[in-house]
């Protein structure tokens, strides 16, 4: 059994060491979590406003887009600015989990990320869907689950990705008068994925319902986001067995501030957020308590990390999950004592080699997920074949690209995985031909890659 | 190198042998022994990113406008394919396959994506293999997934992901073996016993490194590359996209029966002269690599498809190039289709035969070739192949691509 420090540090942190100042404990990591968001302020992420701004003007002037030269050129530096924000987004995203000393905040952003998954296929590397995590994501992770899923919910990021921006209420103004149709995209997700889960107490007629009540919802790359009536279904929706009516946009907020709180989407949060952290079979008692204190409170995110946390299982129990892919490479640059400012003035080639190709090559190609239910859990779909091979690969050879000198492998494995180490790893470092392979090792053992 | 040797070396480490190996004995055995599953055909698609130019591949010579909308493109060396289109040269050492009846296209085909013309999305429901009624976003798996799902006996390895590019097509709850033939891990053998210690006590990390091993051991090629330098040579020269054809050809000799990969370099907006004959060169090297390592006799079981998310302009652009349309072609070519054709109905060029008076019409749906090909191969059920693998598709009769 490891100690409380490198619990903290596999489990609910980026790695070891634990960066100065780190919480150790469960108050302290909480008190952290509602302290000020340092990192954001270190390094700063642009937000959809800023994307919105410079796309805006082409969307305005689409016909002449076409033709103008001036705003052809306008579009390509416009596309150009767009990437340049991705990468430096992405390189802020490890910088913050590389520096940040309360790590819990960054992993749980990654957390919320990837259950509010937007892929933007062609956007990938563009800052969208960076921009989306900051403006909806961040501000929330630890206030209550209705604010930040109605910040997802309205974000247009998400509208965009779930279709909501092509659903028509069939008896809206505007199909009458151009036609259209509803778009059950959001609506299905949003049940599905984001707040009751697959299987829980809702029907087809539900969703259908559902979106109904979200037309009106929607984002125009001219006019940004507002709630348009003319495309608005005339209520009332029944969803769920509740009636909801109005003009407007009060009837989806009422209906949102409603889901939050329903106990389906207590009971499937807690547990994902359960399975996340600890195990793919999390131990029931922590799973009902992390629930129980969800409804009590009216989802607050705070309280219910706190439950989890301070539960007897959140210390307890074996490394039963994988690192995946990203926390990895983030988890490896750490131990290797790169500084968060360091990895901000790496070039995009750097970024691109070091990190989204192997990424890619581990089975995780980055801001990318294969669909909206996101990155997979189980360890079993992390530790392949391909994947592991490719992990052996990283350690071997970035290590000796990225520092100078290289640590000396048995030290190396006291500070990157402390009580952890295994007999045999510790055994093998120093029998290793090389120093670069003696770090490989370190980097490739089953310790480092299981959290 | 990793390679099959050091794997048994690895295992004798281990203390036990190949067939007492408790990972091995889950991945290759696993499912009915029996031969069941799919039969003897193989399949192998290929698909082709980046939107081919389908009528710079297989050129309508014989239509009266093609001409003027490719006043340099259309002019270029051709070889004649059947009195009405010809084809780029590009694809020269595929015309002997043509000769005898391995090699064939259809015309005029595409996925129901319209209108957009974004390769992410195009290729997305290409390999979803769905239509516009479905959201993308709500589909999870590919088509030939949903194919193995209905295979009785399935073995993990009857279906294979070659390359590093993620293969869509392919992903779903059936199980499917991926490897990327470059994945290279230059270990030293002393590195790669230390692994052996660390992984030894953990048995999911210990048989991922075995089967990794497995799995990267092109041990044949190699050993006889050690002893003859100039096979070393051209095994390096072949490149990513031969490696890949002769790891697929190698696993389709053994129990494989469904191979997928992709190949790149097909949007060319500009320079297309060039660059389409540099990426149909590779396509041809693929083909012909698969037919030389997998033998008359497996290659007259196969059948090979290569398609791709949407066809290009009929117009060449200002910078020698064309731009992103709707229909295009497919290749097909082995020793287990109907080839010396070129499929589909010709919608012609005229303006008022355009889509959106700039694309070549669409005037079959591709994955009604590949349904056709499925049932052809392995004889599933019709019903099955219009509701579970393509959803909602009209398969229509049976074009006879497959002999």
């Amino acid at each position: 059994m490891s100690s409380p420090a490198s619990l903290v540090a596999f489990r609910y942190g980026c790695g070891l060491p634990l960066t100065q100042g780190a919480p150790t404990t469960p108050d302290a990591m909480l008190a952290a979590l509602q302290g000020p968001d340092e990192m954001a302020r270190r390094f700063p992420v642009m937000s959809y406003d800023w994307v919105h701004e410079r796309t805006s003007e082409i969307a305005q002037n689409k016909k002449a887009a076409k033709t103008d030269p001036d705003l052809l050129a306008r579009q390509k530096t416009v596309d150009e600015e767009l990437k340049r924000e991705g990468f430096r987004a992405l390189r802020a995203t490890i910088a913050r989990s590389i520096d940040a000393p309360d790590a819990l905040r960054e992993r749980l952003l990654a957390f919320w990320a990837d259950h509010f998954t937007v892929s933007s296929g062609a956007q990938a590397r563009s800052i969208a869907s960076y921009a989306f995590v900051e403006d909806a994501v961040r501000p929330h992770l630890s206030g209550q689950f209705g604010d930040m899923l109605s910040a997802v919910v309205h974000h247009p990021v998400m509208l965009l990705y779930l279709d909501q921006t092509r659903s028509v209420g069939p008896n809206s103004a505007k199909a009458k008068r151009r036609g259209g149709g509803l778009n059950e995209n959001l609506a299905r997700e949003l049940l599905e994925l984001h707040t009751m889960g697959v299987g829980a107490g809702y029907s087809q007629t539900d969703v259908r319902q559902l979106a109904e009540l979200l037309t009106g919802l929607t984002y125009d790359a001219r006019r940004g986001y507002a709630f348009q009536p003319n495309l608005a279904e005339p209520g009332p929706e029944e969803v769920l067995g509740k009636s909801y009516e109005g003009k407007g946009e009060a009837p989806i907020r009422a209906f949102l501030a409603e889901l939050a709180r329903h106990p389906d989407t207590a009971r499937h949060i807690s547990r994902k957020l359960a399975v996340h952290f600890l195990s793919d079979a999390p131990d029931d008692s922590m799973v009902a308590a992390m629930a129980e204190t969800w409804q009590r409170t009216g989802g607050s995110l705070i309280e219910v990390y706190g439950t989890m946390l301070r539960h007897e299982a959140a210390f307890a129990g074996s490394a039963a999950k994988a690192r995946q892919p990203w926390d990895f490479v983030v988890a490896a640059l750490k131990g290797l004592g790169l500084t968060g400012e360091t990895v901000m003035n790496w070039p995009r080639e750097r970024l691109v080699e070091v990190v989204l190709a192997p990424l890619r090559a581990m089975g995780q190609s980055w801001k990318n997920p294969p669909g909206p239910d996101g990155w997979p859990e189980d360890i079993e779909s992390w530790i392949t074949p391909q994947g592991l091979a490719e992990r052996i690969g990283w350690a071997m050879r970035w290590p000796a690209e990225l520092v100078d000198p290289l640590p000396h492998p048995k030290a190396l494995a006291e500070t990157v995985l402390a009580d952890r180490a295994s007999a045999a790893t510790l055994w093998a470092v120093v029998r290793a031909e090389t120093v670069a392979e003696g770090v490989g090792i370190v980097f490739a053992s089953p310790e480092f890659n299981r959290r | 190198m990793m390679d099959r040797r050091a794997l048994l070396r690895g295992l004798g480490a281990f203390g036990c042998s190949a067939a007492a190996h408790p990972f091995l004995t889950t991945v290759t055995l696993a499912g009915t022994a029996s031969g069941k599953g799919l039969g003897d055909q193989r399949l192998v698609v290929i698909i082709l990113r980046g939107a081919m130019d389908g009528l710079d591949v297989v050129r309508p010579l014989g239509d009266k406008d093609f001409a003027t909308y490719r006043p340099t493109l259309g002019k270029a060396e051709h070889l004649e394919l059947d009195g009405f289109f010809g084809m780029h040269v590009g694809l020269s050492g595929l015309h002997p396959l043509w000769a005898a009846g391995e090699l064939a296209f259809v015309h005029a085909t595409s996925t129901p994506y319209r209108d957009k013309r974004s390769h992410f999305d195009g290729q997305d429901l290409l390999e979803a293999g769905t239509g516009p009624d479905l959201p993308i976003s709500q589909v999870r798996d590919g088509w030939l997934n949903r194919l193995l799902q209905s295979v009785p006996g399935l073995k993990a390895e009857t279906a294979f992901a070659v390359g590093r590019q993620e293969m869509r097509v392919l992903r779903g709850p059936a199980p499917v073996l991926e490897w990327a033939p470059d994945t290279a891990v230059d270990l030293s053998p002393q590195a790669q016993l230390l692994l052996e210690q660390v992984y030894h006590d953990d048995a999911l990390f210990q048989s991922a490194a075995a089967e990794a091993l497995l799995l990267g051991g092109a041990e044949d090629m190699d050993m006889a590359a050690e002893m003859d330098p100039a096979k070393a040579m051209r095994q390096a020269k072949r490149g990513e996209a031969g490696r890949v054809a002769a790891y697929a050809a190698e696993k389709l000799r053994q129990e494989t029966r469904i191979a997928a990969f992709s190949l790149t370099g097909w949007d060319t907006h500009k320079a297309q002269g060039k660059r389409l004959g540099q990426s149909l060169r590779q396509l041809e090297q693929v083909i012909l690599r698969l037919k030389a390592d997998l033998g008359p006799e497996i290659w007259g079981k196969t059948t090979v498809l290569a398609m791709t998310e949407f066809g290009r302009t009929v117009a060449e652009n200002g910078t020698g190039g064309t731009d992103h349309g709707t229909a295009g072609a497919m290749l097909a070519a082995g020793g287990a289709i109907r080839g010396g054709k070129v499929y589909g109905q010709w919608p012609g060029l005229s303006e008022a035969a355009l889509f959106d008076r700039r694309d070549l019409m669409p005037t079959s749906d591709v994955r009604t070739w590949a349904a056709h090909a499925m049932r052809g191969l392995y004889g599933f059920d019709r019903t099955l192949l219009q509701s579970k693998v393509f959803p909602g598709l009209e398969m229509g009769d049976d074009p006879g691509l497959i002999l």
